[in-house]
């Protein structure tokens, strides 16, 4: 199964069938969350208008987490079994995650200074998110400081298992310290503590995001294994 | 296991002969705080009032200077190599040149931290506290550590890099630092802080040996 999609081949195949789908699904989300994020939802009682800029930052800030655990996941299998795709899906992540990340970041600064009354409060949500921030630039950073390339996607995948630590911290971290930033209102027991007319939109951008990173993977995956073959192609001419 | 304490051995035996590493740390510890009462003013309530957190900054840019040479000498000339082709496991191996490398790195580091927070005025209730967190911390900084200096093997500009890679992994031990010192200071208990850095040396202590080693693995392949 994991080797079926090692073939560059037949990965090409596959995402040319599917990048479509991932495009015109994620046009969709994004019109309909969008549409309702901003006129089909009420505004907040206590928040006001404010409160709309959660429909970006929430699914940025779960976008990040998710980015970097599949980036730390697709590390695994890249030096478990040296498997060539999922070295290029963890690096093609990468700058997509440090996107969602410094998206997060910053709509979150936009949303704190007329909530919280200041652009930037050090608690643990906001620190451990900025390590996050850095640990994707270390790894982007890393995977570039070598002059062969399969250094150093061993290098970074280690990095990223090793700053997986930041994952669980990040999630729990409203929960553990007594923050400034809220806890979790969407996934905790006892049901969502936020009504329905706000889940629909925050759930349809939620999976507007990810298929927006698929999306964009697939496109990624495809330009770098092009990258590839030219890079081939030049060099055996250089030979040749 | 006698053999990691023999490379333990030569590892500090080679930091004694030069000197200059573990006291280029030292001397750098100091004139980084010494940097603060002229750049802050010398009120000595603010000062007493950053003195925690500008000895645990000042100690964690230390640790981070000399790691850079925890593995480069012995990969340029080869030794690493030897190292990874001995019977002893390269887990171990890490184990012990970062135990050396704490010796002659970070205890001195706790030595001086005391002198310091009486220039800084600190309360002499965070005494022993700061020397107890320092004493935990710094261990827990060498082992992070050794997987910044184990990646950035054969890497271009390696230096910067490594403070990259590294620094954002110490901002736990910082934070709990400099909570255990404040806390102690303020009055408070800072036994929770302590037990957490514990925590934090305990987890480095069984994941850091393996990461580095797997690292240093692949920068010999």
């Amino acid at each position: 199964m994991l080797h079926r999609f090692a073939n560059p081949t037949r990965f090409l195949r596959l995402s040319a069938a599917l990048l479509p789908w991932t495009a015109g699904l994620t046009l969709i989300l994004l019109i309909a969350g969008l549409f309702l994020a901003l006129f089909g939802s009420p505004a907040d009682y206590q928040q006001g208008e404010t409160v709309r800029i959660m429909y970006v930052h929430v699914p940025a800030a779960w976008m990040a987490l998710f980015c970097y655990s599949c980036m730390a996941g697709a590390s695994a299998v890249g030096l478990i079994w040296k498997h060539p795709l999922a070295d290029m899906a963890a690096k093609a992540t990468a700058p997509i995650g440090t996107c969602f990340t410094f998206l997060a970041l910053v709509t979150g600064s936009l949303w704190g200074k007329p909530m919280w009354g200041a652009w930037w409060v050090w608690d643990a949500r906001l620190t451990s998110v900025l390590i996050l921030f850095f640990l994707y630039l270390g790894y982007m950073a890393l995977h570039n400081a070598f002059d062969d390339p399969t250094r150093g996607a061993r290098s970074a995948a280690i990095l990223a298992l090793v700053g997986f630590v930041n994952v669980p911290i990040i999630k729990f971290s409203v929960d553990w310290w007594n923050t400034l930033h809220q806890p979790s209102s969407v996934v905790k027991a006892g049901g969502p503590a936020i009504h329905p007319s706000m889940l629909t939109p925050l759930l349809l951008m939620g999976l507007a995001f990810t298929t927006y990173y698929l999306w964009v993977l697939l496109l990624r995956l495809r330009a770098e294994i092009v990258a590839g073959k030219v890079r081939a192609v030049r060099l055996r001419r250089a030979h040749g | 296991m006698r053999r990691a304490f023999e490379i333990m051995r030569r590892d500090l035996r080679l930091a004694l002969r030069q000197g200059v590493d573990s006291l280029m740390a030292v001397v750098f510890f100091v004139l980084a705080v010494v940097l603060f009462p002229l750049g802050v003013g010398p009120e000595a309530n603010i000062l007493a009032r950053i003195a925690a957190g500008v000895i645990w900054v000042a100690a964690l840019l230390a640790s981070m200077l000399s790691l850079e040479r925890l593995f480069q000498t012995d990969y340029d000339d080869g030794s690493l190599e030897l190292l990874a082709l001995s019977p002893v496991a390269l887990e171990l191996v890490v184990l012990a040149k970062v135990v050396a490398h704490w010796l002659t790195t970070g205890v001195p580091l706790i030595v001086a931290a005391p002198v310091l927070a009486v220039l800084l005025d600190m309360d002499a209730q965070g005494f022993v506290v700061l020397i107890v967190a320092l004493g935990l911390g710094t261990p827990t900084m060498s082992l992070i550590g050794s997987v910044g200096a184990a990646l950035i093997l054969g890497a271009r500009r390696g230096g910067v890099l490594l403070s990259l890679l590294v620094l954002p992994l110490f901002i736990p031990v910082l934070i709990f630092g400099v909570a255990a010192v404040d806390a102690a200071i303020g009055g408070f208990a800072a036994r929770p802080h302590l037990m957490i850095l514990s925590g934090l040396l305990i987890g480095a202590v069984a994941l850091c040996p393996w990461a580095s080693a797997a690292s240093l693995r692949q920068s010999l392949e």
